[in-house]
């Protein structure tokens, strides 16, 4: 397997008013290679997207990556990046897709030119044949009759055409890496089946490497390699998508599994985590999720490591010597 | 017993306006719905942007005009109320908003906005009001002291229950709940899913859920009727519904649910193609220009199936009888 992508101890700080920094994004490692899904899962405000966009250096200031993070992408090392070369990363290396089609594109240029400026910015290809490839991409996401829609605005598209082409964007420089930011999140179901298909479709073909954003448990099952569950900043399980399913071990993640209606099986009155996620200004110290768990205990107090459940499995949660023993 | 409410041949146009869309064909977001919610019955709209489900509930409530069709709410004609009339019936029909922050005023405390209700309907005078307001704080689970605070200071779930609150505020018989839990982190959601079961058994309430995750419909709601393009394609008991649904329409919306169980393989169809546009509907069936019927032909592309009795539901599909399920669908193709 060629890895692709390697982001050790990544930490991402802003200012809070005291004056003090606080750490949305605290100590996340994890690495992705060549043809594989990482699904980055949690709910809002636990770290996901910001992490995304520190892979491409895209932290809004006064945030920032701390120093001590590491993140590698081959021999390139991306924290040290500046001006040209960085821009070589975004697009070239690492594609990203994002929520929301509508506010990504631009509404007075065409989709074919929005993807032709994306072509042009990476290759050295004539305007003509820019266009040319514009137009094979929007036909490999799947858009029919590719050659008219070239000359279409975003707002006389439907919101699944304009996440495909998004999509044929953040692949036109033919990136190793594809970075999807709950691509599906604003779409109805039957279209979010189909850009699904038409990410894994991708994957497959062009041996991207993809790191999935979401939320949603229902999408990783179906589309991820492995998966990394995160709560307030941190990575607090990591698995195989099979094995976290069928094991889910740290306290948080088996609360996530609770909380979601099943279409399947009986109905049964869900079991909801108490409480709220706290903000990023005041993280509990010790395990973090330790003041909503419902299996805390005295060593709890302490902050524990991402500690093994099983081969390729683990959890940042104290259990985990129990498990093991 | 008579149904709490009774929606006969809903109808729901909005006419273009405005410079550029002049003489444009108008929208027909609502097309002859018709349906029953019961007495502490809920009931389930469900279906994709643009299918009317949301219209539906605001013209029930005629927080939009309808135009045309009938409407009858504990023995009431909704439809033909005078203002007075109206306002007196609001105090029995409530809605909650998926998004509670864009319906909370953000310069009046939570306390403020839940008495309101009771002020406006003479329900309570002095500090019989702020005893009320407390006590609905606390049944939907926050804090009575909360009723000081403003809105920016709660998070997206605590809201939502003020929202609840102040529907509940009027003392309402039956409540649309549009996409309540549709904004909320699942953790959340589960909590407000809860807080609406146990607020319908306590006080006998009535819900129009209108919702597009069918795991959260079949969560809350015995029955449900699933929308496309401004007409009801199918109904029936919910669990009835997704264990042998007769329209194509709910089987593709079905097989679209990501089930968070990877062990089990299910079966996808993906639908080829957008919704049409509600202005310029398809002739015949509406979802003849997606639909994937082994049977489909010239009668689907030129008369509208009317809703009818199909085993345990009732469907609009000329061919409902052999609708397949998705897993027969994807082993042959």
């Amino acid at each position: 397997m060629t890895r692709v992508l390697d982001v050790r101890d990544l930490r991402i700080s802003f200012p809070a008013t005291d004056g003090h920094r606080f750490h949305p994004v605290d100590g996340v490692s994890f690495s992705l290679d060549r043809g594989e899904t990482l699904a980055l899962v949690g709910e809002s405000g636990c770290g996901k997207s910001l992490t995304s966009l520190a892979l491409l250096r895209l932290i809004p200031p006064p945030g920032r990556i701390d120093a001590g993070s590491v993140i590698r992408m081959g021999e390139t090392d991306v924290l040290t990046l500046e001006g040209e070369a960085l821009r070589q990363i975004r697009g070239r290396r690492i594609g990203m897709i994002f929520q929301d089609p509508m506010t990504s594109l631009n509404p007075v240029f065409t989709a074919g030119d929005q993807i032709a400026e994306a072509v042009r910015a990476h290759l050295r290809v004539s305007k003509a044949e820019a266009r040319e490839r514009a137009r094979a991409l929007l036909q490999e996401v799947g858009i029919p009759d590719p050659a008219e829609r070239l000359d279409a605005y975003p707002h006389q598209l439907s919101g699944g055409m304009r996440q495909r082409v998004m999509i044929a964007i953040a692949l036109a420089a033919e990136p190793e890496i594809l970075v999807a930011d709950e691509p599906t999140t604003a779409l109805d179901v039957t279209v979010q089946a189909q850009i699904l298909e038409v990410l894994d479709e991708l994957r497959r073909r062009r041996g991207m490497a993809v790191l999935l954003i979401t939320h949603d448990l229902g999408i990783v099952a179906g589309r991820a390699d492995r998966v990394a569950v995160m709560y307030a900043g941190q990575i607090v399980e990591e698995a195989t998508t099979a094995d976290l399913f069928a094991r889910p071990s740290h306290p948080y993640t088996q609360g996530l599994f609770a909380s979601v209606p099943r279409i399947t099986g009986p109905v049964q009155r869900l079991t909801p985590i108490r409480g709220t996620v706290p903000p990023p200004t005041a993280w509990p110290d010790g395990c973090r999720f330790r003041p909503r768990c419902p299996q805390a205990f005295e060593k709890s107090e302490l902050s524990p490591e991402l500690l093994p459940v099983g081969p390729d499995h683990r959890m940042r949660c104290w259990l985990a010597e129990g498990k093991l023993a | 017993m008579t149904p709490l409410l009774e929606v006969r041949d809903l109808v729901k146009h909005y006419t273009a306006g405005g410079l550029f869309a002049r003489g444009a064909p108008p929208v027909r977001a609502v097309d002859g719905v018709s349906f029953d919610v019961g007495r502490g019955e809920t009931l389930a709209l469900v279906g994709e942007s643009g299918c009317g489900k949301s219209s539906v509930g605001r013209t029930v409530l005629r927080l939009q005009e309808p135009t045309g069709g009938q409407a009858t709410f504990e023995g009431v004609d909704v439809f033909g109320l005078d203002r007075v009339a109206l306002r007196r019936l609001r105090r029995r029909m409530q809605i909650i908003f998926q998004d509670p922050y864009g319906s909370l005023n953000p310069r009046m405390t939570v306390g403020a906005a839940i008495a309101e209700g009771i002020q406006i309907h003479r329900l309570a005078t002095g500090p019989e009001v702020g005893r009320r307001v407390g006590a609905l704080l606390e049944e939907v689970g926050l804090d009575p002291g909360y009723g000081r605070r403003y809105p920016h200071e709660f998070s997206g779930g605590q809201r939502q229950r003020i929202g609840i609150a102040r529907a509940l505020a009027v003392e309402p018989s039956f409540i649309v709940c549009d996409e309540p839990v549709s904004a909320l982190d699942v953790s959340v959601q589960a909590q407000v899913l809860n807080l609406l079961a146990d607020l319908q058994r306590d006080r006998g309430l009535s819900y129009l859920f209108i919702a597009h995750d069918l795991a959260v419909v079949r969560q809350v709601a015995q029955r449900a009727a699933v929308m496309y393009l401004g007409r009801i394609v199918e109904a029936g008991p919910t669990e009835a519904l997704l264990a042998a649904p007769r329209h194509p329409y709910t089987v593709a919306l079905l097989s679209a649910v990501p089930e968070p169980d990877p062990s089990l393989r299910r079966s996808r169809i993906i639908l080829t193609g957008d919704l049409p546009s509600p202005s310029n509907p398809p002739p015949g069936c509406p979802f003849h220009t997606r639909c994937f019927h082994p049977s489909r032909d010239v009668r689907c592309r030129t008369e509208v199936p009317m809703l009818r009795p199909v085993g345990a539901t009732i469907a609009a599909c000329h061919y409902a009888e052999s609708t397949p399920a998705a897993e027969m669908l994807v082993e042959t193709r």
